[in-house]
This record gives structure tokens, C-alpha cells and sequence, in this order.
């Protein structure tokens, strides 16, 4: 993918949260953004998600300006995949039913069609005997699995994960890293919050990391977390790695 | 001692425990029968001529007017369902005074006896209007009155399904009106279905002070027959058992339906 922004800024009430914050990245095929809480990733990544809008400045996808109109960002998000952290399955509707939803009324599948591109995601991510399921019913790595299931289901352009991790115990946080170290290996387009390093460093071609809105520094992960150059990111990796 | 104790106590430990059915009829009798003491002794200490034989000679007066209540009630049942959802929707609507409207509307109703509402929209507002069908009038009033009740139970069962869902139906891209079609609504049924149940068991009895504009429903009747044969009890203890007939199983379907929700998630 091709990522730029220009001058994007964001505030809630009297807090900024984005800074006039620019980036200029290339052939990246995963994106990690990291930081301190509050610092601005999450509000980032919803703007990328078109979830946000931004109170000035521009983003362009692929060399494409995101319009922040209504309309415009409604076809802009059924061309990505959003994961949430804390899932967002819908809890009256099966696991299944949960991936065909978007399939059928958003993307016109037939129900047959739709049914059908479900029970293989399910499959790819072991899952086809809890397709019936209600959520409830789901460990919570299993729910993220049904949500990362229902995110590629569409066929997005671009896939995008807040923090999937970060409501899961260490055993759960394993399977769905994979997952997602998985679908770097097929060659889609990531942009990932997190905060787990050592996977960052792992799957991500471009780390971005963000404190109090702004980006402090981005680069290649052998760059920023080995031989960071900001005294902001040292700080910040020293106080990480300290536990 | 702990057998006979366990017949008749549950141990803060064992509230969970299912209890015995022996142990619940014996308990529930055990009820019953404290109440029909309370009433022989109140009813012996009544000196009164019981006049049942005249009073059974009107009872075509019941039937029609049980009748009528009922259908009164389903009538208004439907049409409050629908004013209360309108009502929700305006309550929500872009235009700032159709939202005022509603909130007017809702809390008036809410706070107002239903006696005087049923008085001014008959003596006041349809007269103005020279409107005479008392039934319209009455129905009406009703089911605006429930309708300012049930808005607030829809408003309430959509209001209970979290930002986080309107989110994720945002991020697959759902419309506005797909989000309530198939995120909130089928949701939020599951909220707004027993309060809808309990709603309609206060709306059968409610009806019954239509009977202040002579709408010839169960309560009307019931003191039609009271006046022409000079007994109250003789009247309102059928009129009583009447309604009790349609309430008693809306009572316990709603129990029902509020386990079921709970079950579920």
C-alpha cells in the first residue's frame, strides 16, 4: 500500500489528539503503529478505518484522497476491514451468521454465495464446528478469529487491527498473532495498533511510533526499536522493556 | 428438625438450589390460605344481604362487556405500539421540534392521571373538533396514553444495545436504516417484548375508566347492573375476576419471556 498524510488533525472537545501529523510511506505491506496510551494510534488508525473524521488536513490511500463526506465514507469503509479490540461481534446472530451479514446486505451476495465464502473462512481459521455458535458461546480468541474471518470475508483492500490483542489472555493473544502472521505471509495490506513489540518488530515492514498526537518516529523495525534516534522513542522503549 | 425446617425454609446458601415441588405446593397452599382467612373473616364481619340470584340474571351484561374490553384493549394495544414507536422515532428525529414534541407528549402523558386526560379529549378537544364517537375518542386516548409508556420502553431497548455494535456496524459499512434492521432491532426486542407484555396487562386494566364517558365496556356494565340491582360486591367481584382472566396470563407469559432474555445472554 501506499500511505500518505498530510497535516491530519484531530482533537475531542479541548484535547488534541492528533498533531498535524504527516507520513510518507511506500511499498509497506504492514504498518505497526505503537505509543504510549493517548497518544493518538488508535485515533489514527479510525481515520484510516474512515471510522473518524479528521478536523483538517488529508489522507490519501493508494494515491487516492479519502473524502470525509458521509456518503463517500461509507464506500470507503466496505473496502476495508476493521478488527476491534474488543471484538464487536454481534451477539444475536451466529458466527457464521456474523461473516455472512456484510456478505449479503452490504456486498449483495446470494445467500447461498455468502454461506458459502463463510463456512471457508471458518474452516481456514478452524472454526467450522462453532459456525453455529452464538458469540457467547466463543472463547475470546475464537471471537477474534470469527472477526478477522468477517473482516477478510469482504475482500478488503486494506485490513485494520485496534489493539486485537489487547482483551485476550497470553495463550489467545498466540493464536491470533499467528493468524495475522499469516495473512502478512499472503501478502495483504496491515495496519496494526499494538502493543506487543516483539511481534511488531516480527510482522511489520514500518513502525510508527506516536505520543501526545504526534509521530516521533517512523521507520523500519530494525531502525526504530533497536537504534532508535528520538530521545522520545528510547524513553518510551526503556520504560516498555523495563517489565 | 432440619426436614421439617427444609419444608418451609430456604438457607441463604441454597437460594440457587431448585426447591422441591412438594415443597412448593405445600408453601403455595400455605399462601392461599392465609388470604381466604383474611377474607372470610372481613367478609363474615359484613353484615350484608348477598343478592346473587338477581345480580346472575344480568350476566349477559359481563359477557358484552368483557367482550368489549377486550376488544378494546387489543385495538389499543396496536395502536400505542405503533404512536409509542413513532414517538421514538421523533424522539430522535434531525428536526429539533419534533423532538421537543415528543419529550412534550411523553412526559404530560406520563405525568397526568389518565382520568383527566380521558375527560379533556372528550369534553374539550372532540367537542371542539364536533367529533361524537366516544369509542374513537376513547380508544385513542388510551392508546396515546400507553403509547407515551411504550416509547419510553422502545426508546429505552435501543438505547441498551452499546456503541460498540453501532461501531461495528458502521465499520462493515451497514446504512443507518440496515443498522436498525438488523443490529439494533433484533436486539433490542429482546429489552423492549416483556415490558411490551407488562405494558398491555396495565392497559386492560386502565381501560377501565373509559367507563367515565360512558363507553359500555366491563366496568361500565359491571355498575350498570350495581345500579339497577342495588349490589356493589355482587358486581365487582366478577368485575374483578374479569380482568384478572386477561391480565393473569400476560402476567405469567412476561415472567416467562424476561427468564428467557435473561438465559440468552
Amino acid at each position: 500500500m501506499r500511505l500518505r498524510a498530510r497535516n491530519l488533525c484531530k482533537s475531542f472537545g479541548p484535547q488534541m489528539v492528533l498533531k498535524n501529523v504527516d507520513l510518507d510511506l511506500d511499498q509497506v505491506h504492514t504498518l505497526a503503529f505503537i505509543g504510549p496510551s493517548g497518544g493518538g494510534k488508535s485515533t489514527l488508525l479510525r481515520i484510516i478505518a474512515g471510522l473518524e473524521k479528521p478536523d483538517n488536513g488529508t489522507l490519501y490511500l493508494n494515491d487516492r484522497e479519502v473524502i470525509y463526506s458521509e456518503k463517500a465514507l461509507m464506500a470507503h469503509r466496505r473496502t476495508v476491514g476493521t478488527v476491534f479490540q474488543a471484538f464487536n461481534l454481534f451477539p444475536h446472530l451466529s458466527a457464521l451468521q456474523n461473516i455472512t451479514l456484510p456478505l449479503e446486505k452490504v456486498h449483495h451476495y446470494y445467500p447461498a454465495e455468502a454461506r458459502q465464502v463463510a463456512e471457508t473462512m471458518l474452516e481456514r481459521f478452524g472454526l467450522s464446528e462453532h459456525g453455529h455458535k452464538p458469540p457467547a458461546q466463543l472463547s475470546g480468541g475464537q471471537r477474534q478469529r470469527v472477526a478477522i474471518a468477517r473482516a477478510i470475508s469482504i475482500r478488503p483492500k486494506l485490513l485494520l487491527f485496534d489493539e486485537p490483542t489487547s482483551a485476550l489472555d497470553p495463550e489467545m493473544t498466540a493464536e491470533v498473532l499467528e493468524v495475522i502472521e499469516e495473512l502478512r505471509e499472503e501478502g495483504r495490506d496491515l495496519v496494526l495498533v499494538t502493543h506487543q513489540m516483539g511481534f511488531a518488530h516480527r510482522v511489520a515492514d514500518q513502525i510508527a511510533l506516536l505520543s501526545a498526537g504526534r509521530i516521533i518516529e517512523c521507520g523500519p523495525p530494525e531502525q526504530l526499536l533497536d537504534d532508535p534516534r528520538a530521545e522520545a522513542t528510547r524513553q518510551f522503549l526503556a520504560k516498555i522493556l523495563k517489565y | 428438625m432440619r426436614m421439617v425446617r427444609s419444608w418451609f425454609w430456604v438457607l441463604p446458601d441454597e437460594r440457587n438450589k431448585p426447591v422441591p415441588w412438594q415443597v412448593l405446593c405445600l408453601n403455595w397452599a400455605l399462601a392461599f390460605l392465609l388470604l381466604a382467612l383474611v377474607c372470610f373473616f372481613s367478609f363474615g364481619q359484613l353484615r350484608y344481604n348477598w343478592n346473587w340470584e338477581t345480580v346472575g340474571g344480568y350476566s349477559n351484561f359481563f359477557w358484552r362487556g368483557w367482550w368489549n374490553t377486550l376488544k378494546i384493549s387489543v385495538l389499543a394495544l396496536v395502536l400505542s405500539t405503533l404512536i409509542g414507536s413513532l414517538a421514538a422515532l421523533a424522539r430522535n428525529s434531525g428536526l429539533l421540534a419534533l423532538r421537543a414534541l415528543s419529550r412534550l407528549y411523553v412526559e404530560i402523558v406520563r405525568g397526568t392521571p389518565l382520568l383527566v386526560q380521558i375527560s379533556f379529549a372528550f369534553y374539550v378537544i372532540a367537542d371542539a373538533f364536533r367529533f361524537q364517537n366516544r369509542f374513537a375518542v376513547g380508544l385513542l386516548t388510551l392508546s396515546f396514553f400507553s403509547g407515551a409508556f411504550i416509547s419510553e420502553i422502545i426508546r429505552g431497548g435501543v438505547e441498551s444495545i452499546g456503541a460498540s455494535q453501532l461501531e461495528s456496524a458502521r465499520a462493515i459499512g451497514l446504512s443507518r436504516s440496515q443498522t436498525y434492521r438488523y443490529v439494533i432491532l433484533p436486539q433490542a426486542i429482546r429489552v423492549i417484548l416483556p415490558a411490551l407484555a407488562g405494558m398491555f396487562a396495565n392497559l386492560i386494566k386502565d381501560s377501565s375508566l373509559l367507563s367515565v364517558i360512558s363507553i359500555e365496556e366491563f366496568t361500565w356494565n359491571a355498575q350498570q347492573v350495581s345500579a339497577l340491582t342495588y349490589s356493589n360486591f355482587e358486581c365487582y367481584i366478577p368485575l374483578a375476576i374479569g380482568y384478572l382472566v386477561l391480565t393473569l396470563p400476560i402476567t405469567l407469559w412476561t415472567r416467562w419471556l424476561e427468564t428467557r432474555t435473561r438465559y440468552e445472554t
